[in-house]
C-alpha cells in the first residue's frame, strides 16, 4: 500500500509540473501588461516603466519567466494583492477553510443521499421506487446549480423566510449559538451542491450495483447464508464502489466549478468568491493563485480517490 | 435463466432473419420507445423554432426602456413581465436562446472535432504518438474547468472584444475556450472505438485488400466509432448551455445588451424577492433546455449500444 501511495504521489509531479505550464503560458500568451496604468499615467515618464518592467524581468524569455515564477511559487512567495496590499498567500489561507469545509460538508451529503438510494434503485430496477429516483437524478443533474441556489433563495429565505440567504464569517453569538447560526447559513449551499453531486453519484450508482448484483459471488455469499445486509454492504455495495469512485473522480473539476457559483450566490467567503472578485477588480496574482490553487485541489483529490480505490480493490494496489 | 437465454437465443435468430432494413432505422424504432426522449425532442425542437422564428413574430424591441412598467409580472403586453428598465422579457429571452443555443452547439462541434482527431490519430498510429496523446489528454482532464475558464476569459476578453467587436469577440472566445476544454472524454471514446475495432475482420478484410490508411479511417473506422461520440456530442450542448451561463452568471460572460438567459439570471438575482419571474422563466428556459437534451442523450445511448439491440 505504501508503495503504491508513493507511486501515486510521484505521478502527481509531472501532472503539476504541465498544468503550471499550461497556466504560466495561457498568462504570458495574453495581451495585457501589469504595467498598464502606468503606461497611461502622464506622472509616470517611459524610463521609470522600463526599469520596473527590467527589475521584475517581464522582458527575459518565457522559459526563465516560468523556472523564476515556479521557484517563488516553491518558496512560498506568491506575490501580494494588487488591490487589498496583502500577500496572496495569507489571503487564500483565510478563505481556503470555508471552502473546504462547505465543499467537504457537500460531498458527504452527497454520499449519504445517493449510495443508499442508487443502491436500492438497482435493488428493483423499474419499480416505482426506482422510477422516481430516476426522474429526480435527472431534473437533479439538469438543474444549474446557479439556479437551484436562486430558487431555494426564493424559497427558503424569502417565502419561507427559514434560512438567511447571506453567510457570514463573523457571527458574533457564542458557545451553542454560534454552532447553531452556522449550521443554518450553511444549509442550503452545501445543499444545493451536495444533492447537484448527489444526482449524477446515484445514477453511476445504480448502474454500478446493477453490474455487480448478478455476478456469482453474490449468489455464493446469499447461499452460505449471510444476512442480506452483509451481503448487500460488505459484498455487492463495497464492489461497486470502485466504478463510482473513478466517475467521480472524473467529476471533481465540474464539482470546484459549482463551488464558485454557489460561494458567489450565497456570498460564502471562500476562495471561489475570491477568485471572482478578484478577477471583477483586475487582480491578476491572485486570480494566478488561487487558478493554481484549485488546479493543486483537483490533483489532491484525483489522489485521495486513487487511493480510495487502491483500498477498495487491493488487488490494484498489489500490482 | 437457461431458457430465458434459449428464448433470447431463438428471438436473436428471429430478428435477424427479419434482416431489420438498417441498423439507423432499427436505432431510431429504439430511440422512439424512450417517452421520456420524445417529450424532450419535442421541447427541444419547439424552442429551436421558438428562438429561430419568435423575434420574427414577437416584434417588441429587446432594449426598449419603458420606466412605467418596470418590474412587472407577466401581463397581455408583456407575456412574461419585463425588468428594471422596463424592457420586455419574452422579447430578450428569445434572443438571448439564439446565443445561448448557438453557443452550446458551437461549442460542441469543436470539442467533438478536437477530440475526435486527437483520439483517431492516437488509435490509429498508435505506440509513441498515442502514449503523448494520451498523457496530454490526461493532462487536461485534471485541469480545473471553471477556475481556468474565468482564467482565461478574463485574460483575453479585453482584446478579442477590441478587435472583433462585443459580439463576436466574446462568442468566439467563449465558444473556442468551451469546446477547448471539454474535448478529452470524446478523444478517449473514439481511441478506445479504433483500438478494438482495428482487430475486427471487416477491417482486416479491408487491411488484406489493400486499402490505404486513408480509405480505412475514413471508410471503416470512423463511420463504425460514431454512435459513442453522438452521444458524447448531445451531452456536450448541454454541458457546454451549462457553462456559458454560468460565465454570464458570474458577469463575465456575454456583456448586459446581449441578454443570454445565463446574462438575464445575473440581472434578475438582486430583485428576487419583488420580481421572482425575471429569474424563474430564464431558469427554466435553461433547466427544460438541459434536461431535455439528457433525456434525448439517455435515450440515444439505449438506441445506438449495438449490445442492447435485443433487449427491450
Amino acid at each position: 500500500m505504501s508503495k503504491y501511495f508513493l507511486r501515486q504521489t510521484l505521478i502527481l509531479i509531472p501532472v503539476l509540473a504541465g498544468i503550471s505550464a499550461v497556466l504560466f503560458t495561457i498568462l504570458a500568451l495574453a495581451p495585457g501588461d501589469p504595467f498598464e496604468e502606468l503606461a497611461t499615467n502622464p506622472n509616470v515618464p517611459a524610463e521609470v516603466r522600463m526599469n520596473l518592467r527590467a527589475k521584475f524581468g517581464l522582458d527575459d524569455p518565457i522559459p526563465i519567466r516560468y523556472a523564476r515564477w515556479v521557484v517563488a511559487m516553491v518558496r512560498g512567495d506568491w506575490g501580494f494583492s494588487f488591490v487589498s496590499r496583502v500577500n496572496v498567500d495569507t489571503l487564500i489561507m483565510q478563505r481556503l477553510p470555508v471552502t473546504m469545509v462547505v465543499l467537504g460538508s457537500a460531498l458527504v451529503l452527497a454520499i449519504v443521499v445517493a449510495v443508499p438510494i442508487g443502491t436500492l434503485s438497482a435493488l428493483r430496477p423499474y419499480s416505482l421506487f426506482d422510477q422516481a429516483a430516476t426522474t429526480f437524478a435527472f431534473i437533479g443533474f439538469s438543474l444549474p446549480t446557479f439556479f437551484t441556489g436562486l430558487l431555494f433563495i426564493l424559497l427558503f429565505s424569502i417565502h419561507l423566510d427559514w434560512l438567511p440567504f447571506i453567510y457570514r464569517a463573523d457571527i458574533s453569538a457564542t458557545g451553542w449559538r454560534w454552532y447553531w447560526e452556522h449550521l443554518r447559513q450553511s444549509i442550503m449551499p452545501v445543499a444545493v451542491l451536495g444533492l447537484f453531486q448527489a444526482a449524477s453519484m446515484t445514477r453511476f450508482m445504480r448502474a454500478a450495483v446493477l453490474d455487480v448484483i448478478r455476478l456469482d459471488y453474490v449468489n455464493t455469499a446469499r447461499a452460505k447464508g449471510l444476512s442480506e445486509g452483509v451481503t448487500l454492504v460488505k459484498h455487492v455495495v463495497r464492489n461497486a464502489l470502485i466504478p463510482v469512485v473513478t466517475l467521480v473522480a472524473l467529476q471533481i473539476p465540474g464539482i470546484f466549478g459549482g463551488a464558485i457559483v454557489t460561494e458567489q450566490i450565497f456570498r460564502v467567503p471562500g476562495i471561489g468568491s475570491l477568485l471572482i472578485a478578484s478577477i471583477l477588480a483586475n487582480d491578476t496574482p491572485v486570480v494566478m493563485a488561487v487558478t493554481f490553487v484549485f488546479s493543486c485541489l483537483v490533483l489532491l483529490s484525483n489522489l485521495a480517490a486513487d487511493l480510495l480505490y487502491g483500498w477498495l480493490d487491493p488487488r490494484i494496489s498489489y500490482r | 435463466m437457461a431458457t430465458r437465454g434459449a428464448s433470447e437465443a431463438v428471438f436473436a435468430v428471429s430478428a435477424a432473419a427479419d434482416a431489420t432494413p438498417s441498423l439507423w432505422l432499427e436505432a431510431g424504432r429504439r430511440f422512439r420507445r424512450h417517452h421520456l426522449a420524445m417529450v424532450g425532442s419535442v421541447i427541444l425542437i419547439s424552442m429551436v423554432v421558438a428562438v429561430l422564428t419568435g423575434p420574427l413574430v414577437w416584434r417588441q424591441p429587446i432594449n426598449e426602456i419603458d420606466f412605467k412598467a418596470k418590474l412587472k409580472g407577466p401581463s397581455w403586453s408583456h407575456p412574461l413581465g419585463t425588468d428594471d428598465l422596463g424592457q420586455d422579457l419574452l422579447a430578450r429571452m428569445l434572443y438571448g436562446g439564439r446565443i445561448s443555443l448557438a453557443v452550446g452547439i458551437a461549442a460542441m462541434l469543436i470539442a467533438i472535432s478536437i477530440g475526435t482527431t486527437i483520439g483517431a490519430t492516437s488509435g490509429f498510429v498508435g505506440g509513441k504518438l498515442d502514449n503523448t496523446l494520451m498523457r496530454i489528454t490526461d493532462m487536461f482532464l485534471s485541469l480545473p474547468g471553471l477556475p481556468l475558464l474565468l482564467l482565461i476569459v478574463y485574460l483575453f476578453r479585453d482584446t478579442l472584444r477590441k478587435t472583433l467587436g462585443p459580439e463576436a469577440g466574446i462568442f468566439i472566445l467563449i465558444v473556442a475556450v468551451i469546446g477547448g476544454l471539454r474535448w478529452m472524454p470524446v478523444a478517449r471514446l473514439v481511441r478506445a472505438q479504433f483500438l478494438s475495432l482495428r482487430e475486427k475482420e471487416f477491417v482486416e478484410a479491408a487491411r488484406s485488400l489493400g486499402a490505404p490508411a486513408f480509405r480505412q479511417m475514413f471508410r471503416h473506422l470512423l463511420p463504425n466509432s460514431m454512435g459513442p461520440v453522438l452521444v458524447a456530442a448531445t451531452i456536450d450542448v448541454a454541458a457546454a448551455i451549462i457553462a456559458e451561463s454560468t460565465l454570464s452568471f458570474l458577469g463575465l460572460g456575454f456583456p448586459p445588451d446581449i441578454p443570454t438567459w445565463g446574462r438575464i439570471l445575473f440581472d434578475a438575482k438582486d430583485n428576487l424577492d419583488f420580481a421572482p419571474h425575471w429569474a424563474i422563466f430564464p431558469g427554466t428556459a435553461i433547466f427544460l433546455t438541459v434536461l431535455s437534451i439528457n433525456y434525448i442523450g439517455d435515450a440515444l445511448r439505449d438506441a445506438l449500444d449495438p449490445r442492447k439491440v435485443l433487449g427491450r
